[in-house]
């Protein structure tokens, strides 16, 4: 058991206890601690995999909500103007109809007035009538009173006929 | 964690100096360095220290067995003279006897046995193991009772490591093909040197991985792994390098073959040599205080000590990664699929 030639016994004991070592940490430390290692590692991938798909989902998600809105801006723009050719066209056919409306009653209104003021100067006229009716009587109660003058109005009456 | 470092460092060398052998400090200069050696080397008996003349010690057992007589075992406070604690020639027990330079013979020199004894550096693996059981196994607990969940605890203390030892020696070194099977193989080649050399550098622990059998072990693992996976491609690179001439083979396919050697080789002397000399370096700092018992030097040495444990708790660390980073080199080159031949 010289410093620089090794001892049998020692070789022995060492080879046995290395193997011993060998084999019980082999089985009972690095398999489950390398398994271990493996399974954390592959989990950590799986998790920076998944965000990275996580990440393009979200920006897939935020370009098409983006177009969405886009899409809703668009369609609202839309019924904006559509809506107000709409009121525009509405406003338009009630100017037109009220206009034509207002020259209706304008026309009947003018018809009743001419027709009132038609029946109106017919009234006057009656009423004329009857007062130069009531003038002549009155008139021709005074004028006539005489049988001289009787006879003139016949004698006036007859020379008009026999002029005719 | 700096200054836990610094904490860590000043209480080893604490007790560095507070249970180094005093006993020797009183004899001559032989005896004031001679603790050095028998601590690097492995021993049969446990010393922690001498207090007066009160050994506080260890005795471990002694196994041996021989093709005549079979197994026997001994505790090795039997071979030592109980008032000394000295191993001697004469105090054999059983036809056996443990000489001063704790070295096991057989009284009768004709016959072979083979020495199986729990020594110190055994008994160190023990305590090893233990700790690495512990701590591999509680942490695998974490993991197996909170499935998905950050790591707490002494899970996050051993996860970096893991990942760094799957991910950087394992991955880029056999391939993402095959490293899986060899992970489990070079996480327990790293955390069995790593925390033997951390352990070692205690007070009174042993030299564990800075023993060249240990090393001799965990290299002859490596070079029997390389070789029973090595695929054709290897093979035919060892035996028939590829665009080399037929005569030029001569040559290259024993060094190819030599170096199927040295590399298990080179694994061996590094990890002993590394481990080996930083106690050696921070013994003989010790040493020196007793050798120059001066007031000056004993400051100037425990500042030095507090300086090298600081850097063996680096080698420490920078060892088991080496060690291992070359083991999964030799194995990644052994099969790797080449295209461009």
């Amino acid at each position: 058991m010289g410093l620089i030639t090794p001892g049998l016994g020692l070789i022995f004991w060492s080879a046995l206890g290395f193997l011993i070592v060998l084999f019980l940490l082999t089985k009972y430390a690095w398999k489950p601690i390398l398994a271990a290692l493996d399974e954390r590692e592959k989990s950590i991938d799986h998790a920076l995999k998944s965000a990275e798909i996580a990440r393009n989902e979200m920006s897939n998600l935020k370009a098409e909500n983006e177009k969405i809105i886009q899409e809703a801006k668009i369609e609202r723009d839309n019924m904006l103007h559509k809506a107000s050719e709409a009121a525009k066209q509405m406003i338009d056919e009630a100017k037109e109809k009220a206009q034509l409306e207002g020259a209706k009653m304008i026309e009947s209104a003018k018809a009743a007035i001419n027709t009132e003021k038609l029946a109106a100067l017919e009234e006057v006229k009656v009423q004329v009538g009857i007062l130069s009716m009531e003038v002549a009587e009155k008139i021709l109660r005074a004028n006539l009173s005489t049988d001289a003058a009787q006879q003139k109005l016949m004698d006036d009456l007859l020379k008009d006929i026999k002029l005719n | 964690m700096a200054r836990k470092f610094l904490c860590l460092s000043i209480l080893l060398s604490i007790f560095w100096l507070g249970f180094s052998n005093p006993v020797h400090a009183a004899g001559d200069g032989e005896s004031k360095t001679g603790f050095i050696l028998p601590h690097v080397m492995d021993n049969y008996e446990w010393h922690f220290a001498t207090i007066g003349h009160t050994h506080v010690t260890l005795p471990l057992p002694v196994i041996i067995y021989s093709p005549d007589q079979g197994l026997e075992f001994f505790l090795s406070s039997n071979f030592q003279n109980h008032e000394t604690h000295k191993f001697g020639k004469d105090y054999g027990v059983g036809g056996y006897y443990i000489d001063e330079n704790y070295k096991l013979s057989a009284a009768d020199p004709s016959r072979t046995f083979y020495d199986f004894s729990i020594t110190k550096n055994v008994a160190m693996m023990f305590i090893v193991i233990a700790v690495l059981l512990f701590l591999m196994l509680k942490s695998a607990n974490f993991y197996k009772r909170n499935p998905g969940a950050a790591p707490k605890g002494i899970a996050s203390f051993i996860e970096p490591i893991v990942i760094f030892v799957r991910d950087e020696i394992a991955l880029p070194n056999i391939g993402h093909k095959k490293y899986r099977k060899f992970t489990p193989y070079l996480l327990t080649l790293f955390f069995f040197i790593w925390v033997g050399n951390i352990l070692g550098l205690f007070p009174e622990a042993a030299n564990f991985t800075g023993n060249i059998a240990l090393t001799f072990t965990l290299a002859i693992f490596t070079f029997i792994i390389t070789n029973v996976n090595g695929n054709k491609d290897y093979w035919k690179h060892v035996f028939a390098t590829p665009g080399v001439p037929v005569p030029l083979l001569l040559i290259i396919v024993p060094v190819e073959i030599i170096g199927l050697f040295t590399k298990p080789f080179a694994l061996m002397v590094r990890l002993f040599v590394a481990i080996t000399a930083g106690h050696i370096v921070i013994l003989s700092f010790i040493a020196l205080i007793f050798v120059f018992e001066s007031m000056a030097v004993g400051v100037a040495s425990t500042i030095m000590v507090v300086f090298i444990n600081f850097i063996e708790i680096l080698v420490a660390t920078i060892q088991a990664y080496v060690f291992t980073l070359f083991s999964a080199m030799y194995i990644g080159l052994a099969v790797a699929e080449h295209d461009h031949h």
